[in-house]
């Protein structure tokens, strides 16, 4: 039998399960190797060089070499793992949670400051807003 | 012997320390935030807690996907803040408390929560931000700090209710301890917020708000809320919220005792992409 997965109907949304985890192993584990500054300066100066000692499939390696963050966590990639690209590139959180969004930087952040996205149309996909 | 005297619940937005760290606590959109944590700074003056107990959650700083340890506790006499790809915080070092540590591991371990022992760990911004919201910026933390991580990055992570019963058996493990410390509990992380996909900047009030009224008032029937309603509701990573049912749970009502004092409460939206919740409860 398989597992329930009540949380597949939020939209916008990827749960980061064991499922998304298997798949992203090497994808994140490279997100790691960025936390030293020695792997950084590395992967700054081939990008593509340096993604090609992690066992990542091409469309993960794309997916890193184009920024896409939401790609990234479609091919089993976790946001906080994830972040360790932001901060080798110089973004700070809410530059890389925004540029996922479809919105400007500062449309973000002024949706923000506005007290955040509405729960309201966000809770189910097909929900009416 | 050991007592808790009181839980402290807060987010630990890396942002907040950022701005801290940075000089930045007087801007126009900063000074609300930290405004909310004058009492607490002053509060903790007069409480001089002797240990914390400092729930939290590790953000693949010490914890890779190589271990995913759903409890761990800090067993060391120290832990390094972490560099987490900006360089270090520039704080004091965590001064573990190994004996208490390892009373809480055996007593709870044999209550049939099977925690993971931690020797060496470096601690991250979500352990790191509530000492410098609480504490401001001293030369070195006022009091030695048990770090203890909960996994809530890869799903599931643990139940509310498990959460809450864990710290039922934390209060227990500490109140058998024989140094007459005076222990905090604090839960940390939250409140709602998503950093992923399309739905990221999510912020729900009224839940939260809510989420804060049955922390106090109803914490048993709070803590059966499954983990759907928290992704749902308060977003993917608004999950974190999990953790400070582990705080609550270790308060004196729960066994028999009387009903905690509110000494502060506090909500504002936001801080970078996250609802910034805070909450003092003092066991009477």
């Amino acid at each position: 039998m398989s597992l329930d997965k009540p949380y597949t109907d939020i939209p916008g949304t990827t749960i980061f399960d064991a499922d998304m985890s298997r798949q992203g192993y090497h994808l994140n584990q490279f997100c790691m190797s960025l936390m030293k500054a020695e792997n950084r300066a590395r992967f700054k100066a081939n990008e593509r060089a340096y993604l090609d000692e992690w066992p990542m499939s091409e469309e993960q390696k794309q997916a890193v070499l184009a920024r896409d963050l939401n790609r990234c966590i479609q091919l089993g990639g976790n946001i906080y793992f994830l972040a360790k690209i932001g901060a080798t590139d110089g973004k700070s959180f809410q530059q890389m949670a925004g540029s996922m969004t479809g919105m400007t930087e500062e449309q973000y952040r002024d949706m923000m400051v506005k007290g955040g996205r509405s729960i309201e149309g966000n809770r189910t996909t097909g929900e009416k807003k | 012997m050991a007592r808790i005297s009181s839980s402290v619940y807060t987010s630990h937005v890396p942002a907040v320390g950022a701005a801290l760290d940075l000089g930045k606590t007087a801007e126009a959109y900063w000074q609300p935030v930290f405004k909310g944590y004058d009492f607490s700074k002053q509060w903790e003056k007069e409480q001089k807690p002797d240990v914390i107990f400092l729930v939290f959650n590790d953000h693949a700083t010490a914890f890779s996907l190589d271990f995913i340890p759903t409890f761990a506790i800090g067993t060391a006499a120290e832990f390094q803040p972490a560099d987490e790809g900006w360089g270090p915080r520039p704080v004091p070092k965590v001064v573990g408390h190994p004996k208490l540590a390892a009373h809480i591991a055996q007593s709870v371990i044999q209550d049939d929560f099977d925690l993971t022992i931690v020797n060496k760990m470096d601690v991250d911004h979500g352990l790191t931000v509530p000492l410098s919201l609480m504490f401001g910026q001293p030369q070195a933390w006022p009091c030695p700090v048990i770090p203890f991580a909960v996994n809530v990055v890869q799903y599931p992570p643990p139940s509310g209710r498990r959460c809450f019963m864990l710290g039922q058996a934390i209060r227990k493990a500490i109140e058998s301890y024989d140094e007459p410390l005076n222990v905090q509990v604090w839960g940390t992380g939250g409140m709602s917020h998503q950093l992923q996909g399309p739905r990221a900047g999510l912020i729900n009030k009224e839940w939260d708000t809510k989420f804060l009224d049955r922390l106090i008032d109803d914490p048993d029937g709070l803590s059966k809320v499954p983990h759907l309603e928290y992704v749902r509701e308060a977003g993917s990573e608004g999950i974190e919220l999990v953790m400070w049912l582990i705080a609550r749970g270790a308060m004196s009502d729960l066994r028999g005792g009387k009903k905690p004092t509110v000494r502060h409460r506090f909500y504002h939206v936001p801080a970078s992409n996250t609802a910034v919740g805070h909450l003092i409860l003092e066991n009477n």
